[in-house]
């Protein structure tokens, strides 16, 4: 009887998690090519970026913030990357005077950019105490103002081969995207569960006014996971680009939503207060697996948005429910 | 037709680890004020929530003149008769007190196809209403321009729109001032002749002799007994209240104080409505309880020196050097802690475990290497703590919200002792935990003191105050109006300095 009890708990708790396992093992018996190499491959390169995104907005979401801004800040990460990368021999460099620099020191200087950007969305939730939810819309809106002006709303390519290799070349069998999501996890795993900025993050989440009391400094913290967020932007924005080779201001368009999404699916809770690094990965797999599968099975992409938003919507719902049953 | 107009019987409601109510009963006759009473937790207020249908009983049965009915939720007890003044206040400040009285049962009117809100007929209504309860407002005011007091006011207005047969109070009178006791004494005298039944909840014994009928007794969520109230004496109704002799309410205390520790002098807050001039000393190992009325600014006080509200004037004077304290991480620096006043608003971290709960303010002490926390050691903590303060959990990994009131507070308590305070300021350190954990946290304060630790006791129970307190210091409406001894303080003495209004 208990037992039975928990099996439905487990299943009522990881339903959207079970219905994408279930899914992905009818696709992958109803059509060809789905379990190899080159789709795990094609899977894990289109998850590592997204859930280095995921990871640095988790510590909004935990802290019952949230951040819009992410997909243009992942944006303009790409467009500022591009613009210092480009091959010297280019023709249409977008910044002809660009001395040749290594993709490291690049990817520094962008991720010093977007986390001042992001040090500002923490500045004006925590002192000025506007609603994260609205100041991070502003954000979303000035960052892709920004990012059309310094582009002239041009795309823009021929990157350098060493930036390139970033993105399609591989450590053995691992993709280097791979490498660069497991280290951003572990960082985010210990950060979480070892280091005093994770326990007053989770204090912040699950009582501000609380954690303030016991002496936390919540202004401090909130800030840092800001500016967290927005360096985890920049090395997303950075990879993406590397991947895509090249960028526009249309590069990371809608990247917050399926963030945030896949924190939810993960069991980072719109309570606050709630969430772990390994949930964060679920939530990510989840979301790209269902995109895949449906590619496969020949659905139109105009389905696949249809399914992505219930499933947002079903995993919130289910996730709130847990709570509503405590009571 | 019986004699009673609402008869509940043997009423059991449970909540995720306590049992709330176990066979209470109450048995309310026409026209007639009747006390209920209890210490904070015997189940006063959610027998009442039972009553007017927010809770709904797991056992038990209501009989309402004559009938045997189940009442669905607040509006269909409204709707029967039944109207309730919240003990705590559910206002809409930012809309008028006309719809403040009238939300979510407004007059309605035809307007063409549309039906809407009829805004003179309820401005008409709600002037009627106001002014039975001897109240001169404006109705379209909005509610947030009144005092706490008035609302409370308004509040009644509220049910007795509603044409209440049987309306509930539960501690109406704890924000008002004398006057407006009387006055409020004034309208439930009226109601009572018009044939209402009134359940009056209160813990000041001298209003329940003065204003009630019958008196019922719960305990721990069960009924003790109901008497007529002509001819009760305030020991007998502590008695049954109890459960025990007085005497062995409190701990022997062995702290003996010391040399002052800390001073504050002058402290005044930028708000002039709320605490001026605050002078007052702490002894080693003392125990200074803080009285005073409702509205007295204690907790403004408290969260001022703690860093949690601005000053303008003062100075903080701890083991002879001045301290600053702008924020409360500047306090627990300096060795002071604070239980607050409200657990779950600023207590404790609810989705969080007990051992987070208890480290969370001391872990600079467990890190390794300057950055990675020991885990290790913060087990080690929260087992000290739970053994030394008897907390009943699982396990240390258990959601602190899942623990009764009594266990949440020896938590908060552990996570202060962590960082050894000197000086522990404890606002209503035993609010809504039962009799037994009360009396454990009153060891634990015992013995803090006893150790040398100093500490401030604000409590609303007279009788806390008086059995527990070395020094008693009295507010009144945001200044100190004087110190009494622990040996000398009754409740006169007290509420002599209480009322002390400018």
């Amino acid at each position: 009887m208990e037992k039975s009890l928990n099996m439905k708990k487990i299943v009522s708790n990881n339903a959207i998690i079970i219905l994408i396992v279930l899914l992905a093992i009818l696709t992958g018996c109803t059509t060809q090519n789905f379990f190899t190499v080159t789709n795990f491959k094609n899977l894990v390169v289109n998850v590592s970026p997204r859930f280095i995104i995921a990871c640095g907005v988790s510590g909004c979401l935990i802290t019952k913030g949230t951040d819009l801004s992410a997909g243009r800040a992942v944006g303009l990460a790409a467009c500022l990357s591009a613009m210092m990368l480009q091959s010297l021999d280019y023709s249409a460099r977008m910044l002809p005077w660009m001395p040749d620099i290594p993709w490291p020191v690049a990817l520094i200087v962008v991720m010093a950019i977007m986390g001042c950007f992001g040090g500002v969305n923490g500045v004006v939730i925590s002192v000025l105490k506007v609603p994260p939810f609205i100041a991070t819309l502003g954000m979303q809106t000035i960052i892709y103002g920004l990012c059309s002006l310094i582009t002239n709303n041009q795309p823009m390519g021929g990157y350098k081969p060493s930036y390139l290799t970033v993105a399609s070349g591989s450590l053995g069998p691992i993709p280097y995207l791979m490498l660069f999501a497991v280290v951003i996890g572990i960082y985010f795993w210990f950060l979480y569960n070892k280091t005093r900025h994770g326990k007053y993050m989770y204090a912040i989440g699950g009582n501000e006014n609380a954690a303030q009391v016991a002496g936390v400094n919540v202004r401090g913290s909130l800030i840092r996971i800001y500016i967290l967020a927005g360096c985890m932007y920049a090395l997303a924005g950075f990879l993406v680009g590397a991947k895509a080779g090249g960028a526009s201001t249309a590069t990371g368009n809608g990247y917050e939503l399926e963030a945030i999404a896949a924190c939810t699916i993960g069991g980072v809770s719109a309570n606050g207060g709630v969430g772990k690094v390994g949930g964060i990965l679920i939530g990510v797999l989840v979301f790209e697996i269902l995109k895949i599968c449906l590619q496969f099975l020949g659905v139109d992409p105009a389905y696949t948005y249809i399914a992505q938003g219930l499933v947002i919507v079903i995993a919130v719902a289910l996730d709130l429910r847990k709570y509503l049953q405590k009571k | 037709m019986s004699e009673y107009r609402l008869e509940m019987h043997n009423v059991v409601k449970t909540f995720p680890g306590v049992k709330a109510l176990d066979g209470a009963q109450l048995n309310l006759r026409p026209g007639t004020v009747h006390a209920l009473m209890g210490e904070n937790g015997a189940g006063k207020s959610t027998l009442m929530k039972c009553m007017f249908g927010i809770y709904h009983m797991d056992e038990g049965e209501v009989i309402y003149e004559g009938e045997k009915v189940q009442i669905k939720g607040p509006l269909d007890a409204l709707n029967r008769g039944i109207a309730m003044v919240h003990q705590e206040l559910q206002p809409i400040p930012e809309r008028s007190i006309g719809e403040n009285i009238y939300v979510g049962r407004y007059p309605l009117k035809k307007l063409g196809p549309l039906t809407v809100i009829d805004h003179d007929k309820m401005y008409e209504d709600a002037a009627r209403v106001l002014e039975e309860v001897h109240l001169n407002f404006d109705p379209k005011a909005k509610l947030g321009s009144l005092s706490v007091s008035q609302m409370q006011l308004v509040e009644i207005a509220k049910a007795v729109s509603a044409d209440c047969k049987v309306l509930i109070l539960d501690e109406p009178t704890s924000s008002l001032t004398a006057a407006e006791v009387e006055a409020l004494f004034t309208i439930i005298n009226e109601l009572r002749s018009k044939g209402v039944s009134i359940v009056y909840i209160s813990h000041k014994m001298d209003e329940i002799l003065r204003i009630s009928d019958e008196v019922t007794i719960m305990r721990d969520g069960q009924y003790i007994g109901t008497w007529s109230a002509k001819g009760l004496t305030t020991d007998f109704i502590i008695t049954k209240m109890v459960g025990r002799e007085l005497s062995e309410l409190y701990p022997v205390r062995e702290n003996v104080p010391g040399e002052v520790v800390f001073e504050v002098e002058d402290f005044t807050s930028i708000n002039p409505k709320s605490f001026r001039h605050v002078t007052f000393q702490l002894k080693k190992g003392e125990i200074l309880g803080v009285a005073g009325l409702v509205g007295a600014q204690r907790t403004e006080l408290m969260e001022g020196l703690f860093g949690l509200r601005n000053h303008t004037d003062g100075r903080i004077t701890y083991k002879g050097q001045e301290i600053k304290i702008a924020q409360p991480k500047d306090a627990i620096n300096s060795g002071i802690a604070m239980l607050t006043e409200d657990r779950r608003a600023t207590g404790i971290l609810g989705v969080l475990s007990i051992a987070d709960n208890v480290s969370i303010a001391s872990l600079n002490q467990y890190l390794i290497g300057g950055f990675m926390l020991d885990d290790g050691k913060i087990e080690k903590l929260v087992q000290e703590n739970v053994a030394k303060l008897s907390i009943k959990t699982p396990s240390s990994k258990t959601q602190i919200q899942s623990l009764s009131g009594g266990n949440q507070q020896k938590v908060l308590i552990s996570r202060w002792l962590a960082n050894s305070p000197d000086v522990f300021i404890m606002d209503e350190p035993t609010r809504g935990i039962d009799v037994g954990a009360k009396y454990e946290i009153y060891c634990i304060i015992a013995e803090m003191a006893k150790q040398g630790k100093s500490i401030i006791m604000i409590s609303s129970e007279m009788s806390e105050l008086i059995g527990m307190s070395d020094r008693i210091m009295v507010m009144c409406d945001g200044r100190v109006t004087g110190f009494i001894d622990g040996k000398e303080a009754n409740q006169e003495n007290i509420m002599a300095l209480a009322t002390q209004f400018e």
